[in-house]
Protein backbone atom coordinates (compact mmCIF):
# COMPACT_ATOMS: atom_id res chain seq x y z
CA UNK A 1 0.00 0.00 0.00
CA UNK A 2 1.19 3.68 -0.64
CA UNK A 3 2.23 5.73 2.55
CA UNK A 4 0.95 8.43 2.78
CA UNK A 5 3.01 10.87 3.34
CA UNK A 6 1.97 12.61 6.57
CA UNK A 7 3.82 15.01 8.75
CA UNK A 8 4.10 12.06 11.65
CA UNK A 9 7.12 10.87 9.40
CA UNK A 10 9.29 13.57 10.89
CA UNK A 11 11.73 14.02 13.88
CA UNK A 12 10.67 12.81 17.14
CA UNK A 13 7.30 14.11 18.60
CA UNK A 14 4.95 15.49 15.93
CA UNK A 15 1.27 16.37 16.58
CA UNK A 16 0.08 14.13 13.51
CA UNK A 17 -3.25 16.14 13.90
CA UNK A 18 -6.49 17.52 12.62
CA UNK A 19 -6.90 21.34 13.20
CA UNK A 20 -9.32 23.93 12.06
CA UNK A 21 -11.07 26.80 12.42
CA UNK A 22 -14.09 28.87 11.14
CA UNK A 23 -15.24 32.14 11.17
CA UNK A 24 -18.77 32.55 11.99
CA UNK A 25 -21.42 35.66 12.55
CA UNK A 26 -19.01 37.61 15.51
CA UNK A 27 -16.44 35.46 15.82
CA UNK A 28 -13.88 32.59 15.03
CA UNK A 29 -13.94 29.36 16.44
CA UNK A 30 -10.30 27.55 16.77
CA UNK A 31 -10.39 23.65 17.06
CA UNK A 32 -8.12 20.82 17.27
CA UNK A 33 -7.39 16.84 18.31
CA UNK A 34 -5.43 15.99 21.28
CA UNK A 35 -3.18 13.79 19.93
CA UNK A 36 0.34 13.52 19.85
CA UNK A 37 2.37 10.65 18.06
CA UNK A 38 5.80 9.38 17.67
CA UNK A 39 5.98 7.75 13.96
CA UNK A 40 2.51 6.44 13.66
CA UNK A 41 2.15 3.99 16.55
CA UNK A 42 3.16 5.25 19.65
CA UNK A 43 0.76 8.06 20.90
CA UNK A 44 3.32 9.83 23.47
CA UNK A 45 0.30 12.21 24.57
CA UNK A 46 -3.74 11.63 24.57
CA UNK A 47 -4.76 15.42 25.70
CA UNK A 48 -1.70 17.72 24.54
CA UNK A 49 -3.11 21.01 23.88
CA UNK A 50 -2.45 22.45 20.53
CA UNK A 51 -4.45 25.72 20.90
CA UNK A 52 -1.60 28.51 21.59
CA UNK A 53 -2.77 31.60 22.67
CA UNK A 54 -0.36 34.16 21.38
CA UNK A 55 -2.29 36.89 22.68
CA UNK A 56 -5.46 37.59 24.20
CA UNK A 57 -7.78 37.18 21.11
CA UNK A 58 -5.49 35.76 19.43
CA UNK A 59 -4.70 31.93 19.08
CA UNK A 60 -2.57 29.42 17.05
CA UNK A 61 -3.05 25.66 16.35
CA UNK A 62 -0.02 23.96 15.05
CA UNK A 63 0.46 21.13 12.82
CA UNK A 64 3.47 19.24 12.11
CA UNK A 65 6.94 18.89 14.45
CA UNK A 66 5.84 19.89 18.02
CA UNK A 67 9.22 21.10 19.14
CA UNK A 68 9.30 23.66 15.93
CA UNK A 69 6.00 24.71 16.51
CA UNK A 70 6.63 25.28 20.34
CA UNK A 71 9.59 27.06 19.38
CA UNK A 72 7.67 29.27 16.80
CA UNK A 73 4.86 30.25 18.54
CA UNK A 74 7.24 30.92 21.66
CA UNK A 75 9.15 33.62 19.06
CA UNK A 76 5.97 34.69 18.00
CA UNK A 77 4.29 35.42 20.91
CA UNK A 78 7.09 37.50 22.40
CA UNK A 79 7.58 39.84 18.53
CA UNK A 80 4.07 39.95 19.27
CA UNK A 81 3.98 41.05 22.64
CA UNK A 82 7.13 43.73 22.30
CA UNK A 83 5.00 44.93 18.65
CA UNK A 84 1.57 45.06 21.30
CA UNK A 85 3.57 47.37 23.23
CA UNK A 86 5.46 49.38 20.91
CA UNK A 87 2.08 50.41 19.15
CA UNK A 88 0.15 50.57 22.51
CA UNK A 89 -2.46 49.16 21.14
CA UNK A 90 -3.94 45.61 20.73
CA UNK A 91 -1.98 43.62 18.19
CA UNK A 92 -3.67 43.35 14.23
CA UNK A 93 -4.41 39.43 14.12
CA UNK A 94 -2.57 39.90 10.55
CA UNK A 95 0.33 40.43 12.37
CA UNK A 96 0.34 37.54 14.74
CA UNK A 97 0.18 35.77 11.15
CA UNK A 98 2.72 38.07 9.38
CA UNK A 99 5.46 37.31 12.13
CA UNK A 100 4.75 33.25 11.82
CA UNK A 101 4.86 33.54 8.14
CA UNK A 102 8.18 35.39 8.44
CA UNK A 103 9.81 32.93 10.80
CA UNK A 104 8.67 29.90 9.09
CA UNK A 105 9.74 31.49 5.62
CA UNK A 106 13.11 32.46 6.83
CA UNK A 107 14.07 28.93 8.25
CA UNK A 108 12.15 27.33 5.81
CA UNK A 109 14.82 24.26 5.21
CA UNK A 110 15.16 23.39 9.08
CA UNK A 111 11.25 23.67 9.91
CA UNK A 112 8.40 21.42 9.42
CA UNK A 113 5.32 22.75 11.00
CA UNK A 114 1.88 24.80 9.89
CA UNK A 115 -0.37 27.47 11.77
CA UNK A 116 -3.68 28.34 11.18
CA UNK A 117 -3.79 31.91 13.57
CA UNK A 118 -7.16 32.86 14.50
CA UNK A 119 -8.68 35.89 16.11
CA UNK A 120 -10.50 38.64 16.38
CA UNK A 121 -9.24 42.45 16.48
CA UNK A 122 -11.07 45.78 16.37
CA UNK A 123 -10.04 46.60 12.42
CA UNK A 124 -11.12 44.12 10.80
CA UNK A 125 -13.21 42.00 13.20
CA UNK A 126 -12.75 37.86 13.31
CA UNK A 127 -10.20 36.76 10.72
CA UNK A 128 -8.64 32.97 10.10
CA UNK A 129 -5.00 32.96 8.32
CA UNK A 130 -3.13 29.58 7.44
CA UNK A 131 0.88 30.04 7.33
CA UNK A 132 1.59 26.73 5.42
CA UNK A 133 4.95 24.76 5.58
CA UNK A 134 7.26 26.70 3.22
CA UNK A 135 5.55 30.55 4.16
CA UNK A 136 2.67 31.01 2.13
CA UNK A 137 0.23 33.06 3.83
CA UNK A 138 -3.70 33.17 2.82
CA UNK A 139 -6.85 34.71 4.63
CA UNK A 140 -9.94 31.74 4.37
CA UNK A 141 -13.02 32.33 5.75
CA UNK A 142 -12.42 28.54 6.72
CA UNK A 143 -9.40 26.46 6.75
CA UNK A 144 -8.53 22.91 8.08
CA UNK A 145 -5.05 21.24 8.22
CA UNK A 146 -3.01 18.13 9.74
CA UNK A 147 -2.58 14.99 8.56
CA UNK A 148 -6.86 14.43 9.68
CA UNK A 149 -7.57 17.31 7.58
CA UNK A 150 -7.53 15.25 4.12
CA UNK A 151 -10.75 12.88 4.84
CA UNK A 152 -13.36 15.91 5.76
CA UNK A 153 -12.33 18.13 3.03
CA UNK A 154 -15.56 17.21 1.34
CA UNK A 155 -17.40 17.31 4.33
CA UNK A 156 -16.15 20.99 5.13
CA UNK A 157 -16.82 21.37 1.29
CA UNK A 158 -20.49 20.26 1.82
CA UNK A 159 -21.37 21.74 5.00
CA UNK A 160 -19.62 25.26 5.40
CA UNK A 161 -22.34 28.18 5.16
CA UNK A 162 -20.78 31.84 5.98
CA UNK A 163 -21.93 33.60 9.05
CA UNK A 164 -23.40 30.73 10.88
CA UNK A 165 -24.25 31.25 13.99
CA UNK A 166 -22.54 30.40 17.16
CA UNK A 167 -24.41 27.11 18.22
CA UNK A 168 -24.03 26.40 13.84
CA UNK A 169 -20.21 26.86 14.13
CA UNK A 170 -19.57 24.87 17.00
CA UNK A 171 -21.93 21.78 16.00
CA UNK A 172 -19.80 22.07 12.42
CA UNK A 173 -16.25 22.27 14.05
CA UNK A 174 -17.32 18.87 16.66
CA UNK A 175 -18.29 17.21 13.67
CA UNK A 176 -15.60 17.74 11.55
CA UNK A 177 -13.47 17.37 14.12
CA UNK A 178 -14.90 13.83 15.08
CA UNK A 179 -15.05 12.57 11.69
CA UNK A 180 -11.57 13.00 11.23
CA UNK A 181 -10.17 11.44 14.49
CA UNK A 182 -12.45 8.34 13.37
CA UNK A 183 -10.61 7.75 9.90
CA UNK A 184 -7.10 9.11 10.92
CA UNK A 185 -4.92 7.02 13.15
CA UNK A 186 -2.71 9.32 14.68
CA UNK A 187 -5.60 11.92 15.59
CA UNK A 188 -7.44 11.44 18.56
CA UNK A 189 -8.31 11.70 22.55
CA UNK A 190 -10.58 15.01 23.20
CA UNK A 191 -11.86 18.07 20.90
CA UNK A 192 -10.30 21.25 21.99
CA UNK A 193 -12.61 24.14 20.80
CA UNK A 194 -11.80 27.74 21.55
CA UNK A 195 -14.46 30.66 20.50
CA UNK A 196 -13.16 34.03 20.49
CA UNK A 197 -15.09 37.27 20.01
CA UNK A 198 -15.25 40.72 21.03
CA UNK A 199 -16.27 40.21 24.76
CA UNK A 200 -13.63 37.45 25.37
CA UNK A 201 -12.64 33.86 24.70
CA UNK A 202 -14.17 30.35 25.83
CA UNK A 203 -12.63 26.99 25.74
CA UNK A 204 -14.30 24.20 25.28
CA UNK A 205 -13.40 20.50 25.79
CA UNK A 206 -15.69 18.06 24.51
CA UNK A 207 -14.00 14.53 25.97
CA UNK A 208 -14.20 11.48 23.60
CA UNK A 209 -17.57 9.75 24.45
CA UNK A 210 -19.18 13.10 24.59
CA UNK A 211 -18.64 13.34 20.16
CA UNK A 212 -21.49 12.65 18.08
CA UNK A 213 -20.80 8.61 16.67
CA UNK A 214 -22.10 7.89 13.20
CA UNK A 215 -23.26 5.20 10.86
CA UNK A 216 -21.06 2.47 12.09
CA UNK A 217 -19.78 3.57 15.39
CA UNK B 1 21.89 19.41 -15.65
CA UNK B 2 18.42 19.75 -12.99
CA UNK B 3 20.33 21.39 -10.28
CA UNK B 4 18.04 24.27 -10.10
CA UNK B 5 15.90 25.20 -6.96
CA UNK B 6 15.72 21.95 -5.19
CA UNK B 7 12.35 22.33 -2.60
CA UNK B 8 11.97 20.07 -0.57
CA UNK B 9 9.22 17.64 -1.27
CA UNK B 10 6.79 19.03 1.19
CA UNK B 11 6.53 22.31 -0.44
CA UNK B 12 4.00 22.70 -2.42
CA UNK B 13 5.61 24.51 -5.83
CA UNK B 14 3.19 26.33 -8.87
CA UNK B 15 5.12 24.16 -11.73
CA UNK B 16 7.45 21.65 -11.81
CA UNK B 17 9.48 21.55 -15.10
CA UNK B 18 10.96 18.55 -16.13
CA UNK B 19 13.61 20.25 -18.46
CA UNK B 20 14.38 17.17 -20.86
CA UNK B 21 11.02 15.29 -20.83
CA UNK B 22 7.82 15.89 -20.68
CA UNK B 23 6.13 14.06 -17.45
CA UNK B 24 3.97 12.38 -19.84
CA UNK B 25 6.32 10.22 -21.42
CA UNK B 26 7.71 8.90 -18.18
CA UNK B 27 4.28 8.10 -16.13
CA UNK B 28 2.49 5.28 -15.99
CA UNK B 29 -1.35 5.23 -17.40
CA UNK B 30 -3.67 5.37 -14.25
CA UNK B 31 -7.13 5.91 -13.33
CA UNK B 32 -6.00 7.76 -10.16
CA UNK B 33 -9.93 8.43 -9.22
CA UNK B 34 -12.60 8.67 -7.24
CA UNK B 35 -15.08 5.51 -6.86
CA UNK B 36 -17.85 4.67 -4.89
CA UNK B 37 -20.72 2.22 -4.20
CA UNK B 38 -23.79 2.22 -1.91
CA UNK B 39 -26.13 -0.73 -1.33
CA UNK B 40 -29.83 0.26 -0.94
CA UNK B 41 -33.01 -2.18 -0.30
CA UNK B 42 -32.93 -3.89 -3.68
CA UNK B 43 -29.53 -2.98 -5.25
CA UNK B 44 -27.07 -1.17 -5.69
CA UNK B 45 -25.70 2.36 -6.98
CA UNK B 46 -22.50 2.89 -8.29
CA UNK B 47 -20.54 5.87 -9.07
CA UNK B 48 -16.86 7.28 -10.92
CA UNK B 49 -15.37 10.35 -12.31
CA UNK B 50 -14.56 9.73 -15.84
CA UNK B 51 -10.57 11.53 -15.44
CA UNK B 52 -7.32 8.89 -16.61
CA UNK B 53 -4.08 10.73 -16.31
CA UNK B 54 -0.67 9.84 -17.22
CA UNK B 55 1.43 12.01 -15.14
CA UNK B 56 -0.39 15.66 -15.50
CA UNK B 57 -1.88 14.78 -18.84
CA UNK B 58 -5.36 13.61 -18.95
CA UNK B 59 -5.15 10.95 -21.65
CA UNK B 60 -9.11 10.39 -20.78
CA UNK B 61 -11.25 13.12 -19.75
CA UNK B 62 -14.60 10.78 -20.26
CA UNK B 63 -13.53 7.11 -19.66
CA UNK B 64 -16.05 4.61 -17.99
CA UNK B 65 -14.39 3.23 -15.08
CA UNK B 66 -17.55 1.02 -14.22
CA UNK B 67 -17.15 -2.07 -16.06
CA UNK B 68 -19.58 -4.99 -16.74
CA UNK B 69 -18.33 -8.26 -15.43
CA UNK B 70 -22.03 -10.32 -16.10
CA UNK B 71 -25.28 -9.21 -16.04
CA UNK B 72 -25.89 -7.62 -12.99
CA UNK B 73 -22.43 -7.59 -11.62
CA UNK B 74 -20.21 -4.66 -12.17
CA UNK B 75 -16.61 -3.34 -10.99
CA UNK B 76 -15.42 -0.21 -10.37
CA UNK B 77 -11.81 0.34 -11.22
CA UNK B 78 -9.02 2.71 -9.46
CA UNK B 79 -5.12 2.43 -9.86
CA UNK B 80 -2.87 1.84 -12.92
CA UNK B 81 -5.93 1.46 -15.78
CA UNK B 82 -3.35 -1.65 -17.51
CA UNK B 83 -3.70 -3.54 -14.21
CA UNK B 84 -7.56 -3.07 -13.81
CA UNK B 85 -8.77 -3.27 -17.52
CA UNK B 86 -6.70 -7.14 -17.50
CA UNK B 87 -7.98 -8.06 -13.96
CA UNK B 88 -11.43 -7.08 -14.86
CA UNK B 89 -11.04 -9.38 -18.16
CA UNK B 90 -9.64 -12.16 -16.86
CA UNK B 91 -12.45 -12.27 -14.22
CA UNK B 92 -15.14 -11.62 -16.64
CA UNK B 93 -14.02 -14.73 -18.67
CA UNK B 94 -13.97 -16.59 -15.24
CA UNK B 95 -17.09 -15.79 -14.00
CA UNK B 96 -18.64 -16.44 -17.76
CA UNK B 97 -17.20 -19.82 -17.45
CA UNK B 98 -18.55 -20.63 -13.72
CA UNK B 99 -21.84 -18.75 -14.88
CA UNK B 100 -22.18 -21.73 -17.73
CA UNK B 101 -21.21 -24.67 -15.53
CA UNK B 102 -23.61 -23.51 -12.91
CA UNK B 103 -26.24 -22.84 -15.44
CA UNK B 104 -27.28 -19.64 -13.41
CA UNK B 105 -26.69 -16.29 -12.51
CA UNK B 106 -23.16 -16.17 -10.39
CA UNK B 107 -22.87 -14.38 -7.27
CA UNK B 108 -21.57 -11.20 -6.70
CA UNK B 109 -19.85 -12.89 -3.32
CA UNK B 110 -18.16 -15.22 -6.10
CA UNK B 111 -17.58 -12.47 -8.58
CA UNK B 112 -15.86 -10.45 -5.59
CA UNK B 113 -13.39 -13.38 -4.54
CA UNK B 114 -12.62 -13.81 -7.98
CA UNK B 115 -10.82 -10.46 -8.10
CA UNK B 116 -9.31 -11.15 -4.27
CA UNK B 117 -7.72 -14.44 -5.37
CA UNK B 118 -6.20 -12.44 -8.83
CA UNK B 119 -5.62 -9.38 -6.40
CA UNK B 120 -3.84 -11.19 -3.82
CA UNK B 121 -1.75 -13.56 -5.58
CA UNK B 122 -0.15 -11.01 -7.89
CA UNK B 123 0.24 -7.93 -5.02
CA UNK B 124 3.42 -7.58 -6.01
CA UNK B 125 3.04 -6.43 -9.22
CA UNK B 126 -0.79 -4.75 -9.49
CA UNK B 127 -1.91 -1.50 -8.38
CA UNK B 128 -5.58 -2.00 -8.25
CA UNK B 129 -8.54 -0.98 -6.60
CA UNK B 130 -11.55 -2.55 -7.20
CA UNK B 131 -14.54 -2.26 -5.86
CA UNK B 132 -17.46 -5.24 -6.78
CA UNK B 133 -21.43 -4.60 -6.46
CA UNK B 134 -24.37 -6.01 -8.22
CA UNK B 135 -27.84 -7.96 -7.59
CA UNK B 136 -28.36 -11.34 -6.92
CA UNK B 137 -31.15 -13.69 -5.80
CA UNK B 138 -29.28 -14.64 -3.08
CA UNK B 139 -28.27 -12.04 -0.98
CA UNK B 140 -29.78 -8.67 -2.96
CA UNK B 141 -27.47 -5.74 -3.64
CA UNK B 142 -24.26 -6.12 -2.17
CA UNK B 143 -21.11 -4.11 -2.69
CA UNK B 144 -16.88 -6.10 -2.01
CA UNK B 145 -14.40 -4.10 -1.48
CA UNK B 146 -10.76 -5.51 -2.62
CA UNK B 147 -8.22 -2.22 -1.94
CA UNK B 148 -4.66 -2.67 -3.02
CA UNK B 149 -2.99 -5.68 -1.53
CA UNK B 150 -5.90 -8.26 -2.40
CA UNK B 151 -8.14 -7.60 1.09
CA UNK B 152 -12.15 -8.45 0.24
CA UNK B 153 -14.46 -7.51 2.83
CA UNK B 154 -18.41 -6.50 1.74
CA UNK B 155 -19.44 -3.03 3.22
CA UNK B 156 -23.02 -1.19 2.83
CA UNK B 157 -20.91 2.04 1.50
CA UNK B 158 -17.75 1.91 -0.08
CA UNK B 159 -14.91 4.37 -1.78
CA UNK B 160 -12.26 3.93 -3.38
CA UNK B 161 -9.58 5.64 -5.54
CA UNK B 162 -6.85 8.76 -4.70
CA UNK B 163 -10.17 11.08 -4.10
CA UNK B 164 -11.77 8.80 -1.86
CA UNK B 165 -9.78 10.35 1.41
CA UNK B 166 -11.37 13.34 0.94
CA UNK B 167 -14.90 12.06 0.86
CA UNK B 168 -14.48 9.68 4.59
CA UNK B 169 -16.12 12.49 6.27
CA UNK B 170 -18.56 12.93 4.18
CA UNK B 171 -19.88 9.87 3.21
CA UNK B 172 -19.15 8.82 7.33
CA UNK B 173 -21.68 11.63 8.91
CA UNK B 174 -24.52 11.64 5.50
CA UNK B 175 -24.62 7.46 4.97
CA UNK B 176 -28.00 6.31 7.29
CA UNK B 177 -29.15 2.73 6.58
CA UNK B 178 -32.51 2.42 4.80
CA UNK B 179 -32.33 4.62 1.91
CA UNK B 180 -34.19 4.65 -1.40
CA UNK B 181 -32.76 4.66 -4.90
CA UNK B 182 -33.06 8.20 -5.90
CA UNK B 183 -31.47 9.12 -1.99
CA UNK B 184 -28.61 6.97 -2.64
CA UNK B 185 -28.24 8.03 -6.41
CA UNK B 186 -28.22 11.81 -5.13
CA UNK B 187 -25.39 10.93 -1.86
CA UNK B 188 -22.95 9.24 -4.62
CA UNK B 189 -23.28 12.30 -6.96
CA UNK B 190 -22.76 14.48 -4.16
CA UNK B 191 -19.75 12.50 -2.19
CA UNK B 192 -17.86 12.49 -6.34
CA UNK B 193 -18.57 16.21 -6.84
CA UNK B 194 -16.61 17.02 -3.36
CA UNK B 195 -14.04 14.47 -4.18
CA UNK B 196 -13.09 15.75 -7.71
CA UNK B 197 -13.04 19.36 -6.36
CA UNK B 198 -10.43 18.45 -4.35
CA UNK B 199 -8.45 15.61 -6.28
CA UNK B 200 -6.40 16.75 -9.07
CA UNK B 201 -6.44 13.02 -10.16
CA UNK B 202 -10.40 12.53 -10.28
CA UNK B 203 -12.91 14.87 -12.46
CA UNK B 204 -14.78 15.33 -15.98
CA UNK B 205 -18.08 13.55 -15.94
CA UNK B 206 -19.90 11.54 -13.01
CA UNK B 207 -21.05 8.29 -14.28
CA UNK B 208 -23.55 6.40 -12.41
CA UNK B 209 -25.28 2.90 -13.08
CA UNK B 210 -28.01 1.70 -10.79
CA UNK B 211 -28.45 -2.59 -10.90
CA UNK B 212 -31.31 -4.05 -9.62
CA UNK B 213 -33.12 -7.43 -10.57
CA UNK B 214 -34.41 -5.38 -13.19
CA UNK B 215 -31.09 -4.58 -14.76
CA UNK B 216 -29.03 -2.28 -14.94
CA UNK B 217 -29.70 2.06 -15.73
CA UNK B 218 -27.10 3.95 -16.65
CA UNK B 219 -27.03 7.94 -16.40
CA UNK B 220 -23.94 10.34 -16.69
CA UNK B 221 -23.75 13.92 -14.89
CA UNK B 222 -22.66 16.35 -17.18
CA UNK B 223 -19.63 18.94 -15.54
CA UNK B 224 -22.32 21.82 -15.66
CA UNK B 225 -24.56 19.80 -13.97
CA UNK B 226 -23.12 18.62 -10.46
CA UNK B 227 -24.87 19.74 -7.55
CA UNK B 228 -23.07 22.80 -6.23
CA UNK B 229 -21.82 23.84 -2.78
CA UNK B 230 -21.36 27.56 -1.76
CA UNK B 231 -17.52 26.97 -1.00
CA UNK B 232 -17.13 25.14 -4.21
Amino acid sequence: MEKQHSYSQVKGVSTGTTILAVKFNGGVIIGSDSRASMGESYVSSKTINKLIQVHDRIFCCIAGSLADAQAVTKMAKFQLSFHSIQMESPPLVKAAASIMRELCYSNKEELQAGFITAGWDRKKGPQIYVVSLGGMLLSQPFTIGGSGSTYIYGYVDAKFKPDMSLEEAKQFSINALALAMGRDNVSGGVVHLVVITEPGVKHIVVPGDKLPKFHDE
Amino acid sequence: MATALQFPANVSTLNNYNDLYPDWTQREVSTGTTIMAVEFDGGVVIGADSRTTTGAYIANRVTDKLTPIHDRIFCCRSGSAADTQAIADAVTYQLGFHSIELDEAPLIQTAASLFRDMCYRYREELMAGIIVAGWDKRRGGQVYTVPVGGMMTRQPVSVGGSGSSYIYGYVDSNYKTGMTKEECLKFTAEALTLAMERDGSSGGVVRLAVISEQGVERQVILGNQLPKFSTV
